[in-house]
């Protein structure tokens, strides 16, 4: 079902002691779309990310998940939930390998006891076999068969980005959310991201939650763009009608041009 | 070869014997998800197999173009053989050819069927379907990003293979009868020359041209079945038709694929070839990245690389071409193999190399040396499209860096009285495609085609000497010989200097454009802590520009030494703000200069050099890797060479 909510986020308030990050904020996800979240900084739409994977529980409102409201758990169990996110300044282990980074976005694939992975025998060695050839299938998709082997914190950012992104799609995810993938990136950069993020969502169906501040990249990748500001949300609908919303208009874009 | 004795007529029918007699011996090997997966030959025979019948089923014809446009993957080399399979002919194109120029092969031969590896390929081809009124078909490879695409022309691989297998029994007979049907002077392949002027040209090369060249080349360096050969340049060019697909064919050595062209030094270094070919630039880049690398080793690391390095300079090549060396100098030059040899080629992925070939440009003495004092059996061969690669090659105990060789068994050379280069032979194409004029012009009615190329046969050895393209070896004003290639192929030597184009025929005095290598000049900077902040203000440093004086001022001082050359001395020279790119036209695909192009496109630069400007300032469009375009201004400082006048050396005489 293509339009169905796959989640959904209902009046939602997130309060850090006196500050209110986001207020009475609803707005749904639905299942195969690329979902973008806008706003200035310090709109709150992190914390609205952080919310959705469960790292911030919000004080007031309610999220539900594939029909069912979603208690307070931890971030893993979200993520086991088929969760992936990538972070605004990148999240990486830098002294592994690109391969090793990809390989711990399978942990919440790995069942194999402690001792069985010790020794490397039957399941954990079936289950190494398979993770391997899923991360490697990632790493063909996005390209980074070159780098493999070298160690993140030799990379340069926009490869770090990518291989960010790589880790979160190992975890086979049905939801992803990109905080800022394309912060600090140059314009060829931005396209290549751009384009691996529209392959994702075509390929494997994924689900896309992103933020970006990059209104060309937001507008022309989003189905549905919400818009927050001051963490409410002013606006929310396809980038035409976002585009055309005055509230949005004077908070945040400026002028439409054609 | 064959059990009857009766050679096979076709690359098909050569694959037909070879998976019958290697059965299950690699014939294809690509590095996918990280592991070398392999097709045996019995396995590519039966893919060919699903191909062909798949293209049948499409409707292909007798005599149909099918055109083939990717990256090295051996199910693309498969697809070439099941185009010829089914009586059609194959035209492999230049996997970073721009839409107009696909458009303009696709055009050209009309082609029915294209075979795209991947959604780069079918965006290009889709972008200028419109123009084409033959196309019928897109079949892609990697379906990656084509699943929301209207799939009205397109079918992928798998589809493709499906189809045919299903229509097997109907279709099986027929597909014998044109496999049968395929006769020793049927177009084998199509392939367009990269045309260093005007529109690509397409060489038609038939079963004979390229099985009777793969048999003497093959049988000229001993290739056997159990050699392996990295296939990484690009599939449109002739060279890797024969490597890949002639001589593995007709051996059946084992093609390697790389995983991504970024890969290709690693892929290198895991699969180790016996026989490997590549362009001077490639073994340029190494031995530079070698030479960077060492300068970051520990002192004594250091000391130990040079000591044997100097050590396998002096013996190296004389044991390679099996001269006597004396016992004392063997067994430092094995110590030298365990120390620093032995792990350098594992490294560069030589360490099994029995036979390398380099050419398309001439190489520096040094680093040819350089490579064959480590032990590997580098050596030049001249060639081009026309003659199906081979012309002329060096034989194992005869190699030199200033020749390109004796002529390959079964071609002839004669030299003009212009100095122009002829030969004819098996391999000497057949015609180039609907241009009968073209055809009429290079090739005579005897057979004999002109290179383009000026050289002279050396007395005694039988050796060719090549000087330069024979169109723009010119004259200076005064008279006196001008041949730019010879000057800047002396300028390219030197590792900073990553392309030079010289101009003189017809003025005074030479001036020439650098362009620096950004590797080894950035290193360099980075060495010296210079800072830059592009490529534009590295270029014109005023320590960088000091280097390529000295650079210049070496180049001159031994042109000045040769009599005939000596009025080629750079007088003048500017570093250019750019790098010449294939993309702006400047290069032709397998990146020679496209000198005429160049001058037009600069004339406010060569103006500069002539009329006695100190600097310029220049504004050049620049056409970015989407097609999109742009521009860069620069200021450039004109700067002077120190040139040997003409007459000293008469006068030390």
């Amino acid at each position: 079902m293509a339009d169905s909510p796959v989640m959904e986020l209902r009046n939602i308030t997130l309060r850090f002691g006196g500050v209110t990050a986001i207020s009475d904020i609803s707005f749904d996800i639905r299942e195969g779309e690329i979902r973008a979240i806008i706003g200035p900084n310090g709109a709150g739409k992190s914390s609205m990310l952080n919310v959705i994977s469960g790292f911030y529980h919000p004080q007031a409102g309610e999220v539900w998940f594939r029909g069912e409201r979603r208690p307070s758990i931890k971030p893993w169990q979200v993520a086991r939930q088929g969760v992936a996110r990538t972070f605004q300044n990148i999240a990486l282990f830098e002294g592994m390998s690109v391969l090793d980074n990809v390989m711990t976005g399978r942990l919440t694939h790995m069942k194999a006891g402690l001792l069985a992975q010790a020794f490397w025998r039957g399941k954990a060695e079936r289950e190494e076999i398979e993770n391997r050839q899923k991360a490697e299938e990632v790493i063909d998709f996005l390209e980074i068969q070159h780098i493999r082997k070298t160690p993140v914190g030799r990379l340069p950012y926009g490869l770090k980005k990518r291989v960010e992104l790589a880790r979160a799609l190992a975890a086979e995810p049905k939801i992803l959310l990109l905080d800022e993938p394309m912060a600090g990136m140059n314009v060829e950069e931005k396209e290549d991201m751009s384009r691996y993020i529209l392959d994702v969502n075509d390929e494997f169906g994924t689900t896309v939650v992103l933020i970006e501040h990059d209104m060309g990249v937001v507008m022309d990748l989003s189905d549905r763009v919400a818009v927050m500001d001051y963490g409410r949300l002013i606006g929310d609908g396809t980038p035409a009608e976002v585009r055309g919303n005055q509230d949005v208009i004077d908070a945040y874009l400026g002028v439409a041009h054609d | 070869m064959t059990p009857d004795g009766a050679p096979p007529q076709s690359i098909p029918a050569l694959l037909a014997l070879n998976a019958d007699r290697f059965r299950d011996s690699p014939a294809f090997r690509e590095k996918e998800y990280g592991i070398w997966q392999s097709w045996t030959w019995a396995e590519a025979a039966d893919e060919v197999e699903a191909m062909a019948l798949g293209l049948l089923a499409l409707g292909a014809q007798n005599g149909d173009h099918v055109a083939i446009i990717g990256r090295n993957r051996p199910q693309l080399y498969l697809s070439m053989i099941a185009a010829q399979s089914v009586g059609a002919v194959p035209v492999p194109l230049y996997a970073d050819a721009v839409g107009d120029e696909v458009a303009y092969v696709l055009d050209h031969c009309g082609a029915r069927f294209i075979i795209a590896g991947d959604q780069e390929q079918v965006d290009k081809v889709l972008e200028v379907q419109d123009r084409l009124t033959g196309l019928e078909r897109i079949i892609y490879l990697d379906g990656r990003g084509l699943r929301k695409y209207e799939h009205g022309h397109l079918t992928s691989f798998d589809g493709l293979k499906q189809s045919g297998r299903d229509a097997r029994d109907r279709l099986r007979g027929e597909l014998a009868t044109r496999r049968a049907a395929l006769d020793y002077d049927d177009t084998c392949v199509m392939l367009y020359t990269s045309g260093t002027t005007g529109r690509p040209k397409g060489v038609v090369l038939s079963n004979r041209n390229i099985i009777e060249t793969s048999k003497n080349s093959a049988e000229f360096d001993h290739l056997r079945p159990d050699d392996a050969i990295l296939a990484y340049l690009p599939m449109a060019w002739v060279g890797d038709f024969i490597f890949s697909v002639g001589q593995a064919m007709w051996t059946g050595f084992c093609v390697n694929c790389p995983e991504s062209p970024d890969t290709m030094m690693t892929d290198l270094r895991e699969i180790g070839p016996s026989y490997y070919f590549a362009p001077p630039r490639v073994f340029e880049q190494q031995l530079t990245s070698i030479m960077i690398r060492m300068e970051d080793a520990s002192l004594l690391k250091q000391k130990i690389f040079h000591h044997f390095m100097a050590h396998a300079k002096k013996v190296g090549p004389r044991l390679l071409d099996g001269h006597q060396v004396g016992l004392w100098d063997r067994l430092k030059y094995r110590l030298g193999e365990i120390l620093v040899y032995g792990p350098l080629k594992n490294t560069l992925g030589f360490s099994k190399v029995r036979v390398g070939y380099t050419a398309g440009e001439a190489i520096g003495p040094e680093m040819f040396d350089f490579y064959r004092a480590l032990g590997i059996n580098l050596k030049q061969l001249y060639g081009q499209t026309e003659a199906s690669v081979f012309i002329t090659q060096q034989k194992d105990s005869e190699v030199r860096a200033d020749t390109v060789g004796t002529a390959t068994p079964g071609v002839e050379l004669k030299i003009a009285d212009s100095g122009e280069v002829f030969y004819r032979g098996p391999g000497t194409f057949v015609e180039y495609y609907k241009n009968a004029e073209s055809t009429a012009s290079t090739k005579d009615a005897e057979g004999w085609v002109a290179t383009g190329d000026a050289g002279f046969i050396e007395e005694g050895t039988g050796h060719l000497r090549i000087i330069d393209r024979a169109k723009d070896v010119g004259k200076l004003a005064d008279g006196s010989l001008f041949a730019p290639k010879y000057v800047e192929n002396k300028l390219k030597f030197f590792p900073d200097i990553l392309e030079a184009v010289v101009f003189g025929n017809g003025r005074d005095e030479a001036c020439a454009f650098i362009n620096i290598d950004l590797t080894a000049v950035g290193n360099w900077a980075e060495r010296n802590n210079i800072a830059y902040a592009s490529y534009q203000e590295l270029s014109q440093h005023r320590r960088v520009l000091e280097i390529i004086a000295g650079h210049v001022s070496e180049v001159n001082a031994s042109l000045a030494a040769d009599e005939m050359l000596s009025g080629c001395q750079i007088a003048r020279f500017l570093v250019l703000h750019k790098e010449l790119d294939a993309d702006d036209g400047e290069l032709t695909r397998t990146r020679k200069v496209r000198r005429g192009l160049i001058s037009e496109k600069y004339e406010d630069l060569v103006g500069a050099l002539y009329d006695g400007s100190r600097e310029v300032t220049t504004e050049t469009e620049v056409t970015y890797e989407d097609g999109r375009k742009g521009s860069i201004k620069a200021t450039l400082v004109v700067v002077a060479g120190d040139v040997v006048p003409r007459g000293m050396k008469v006068a030390a005489e």
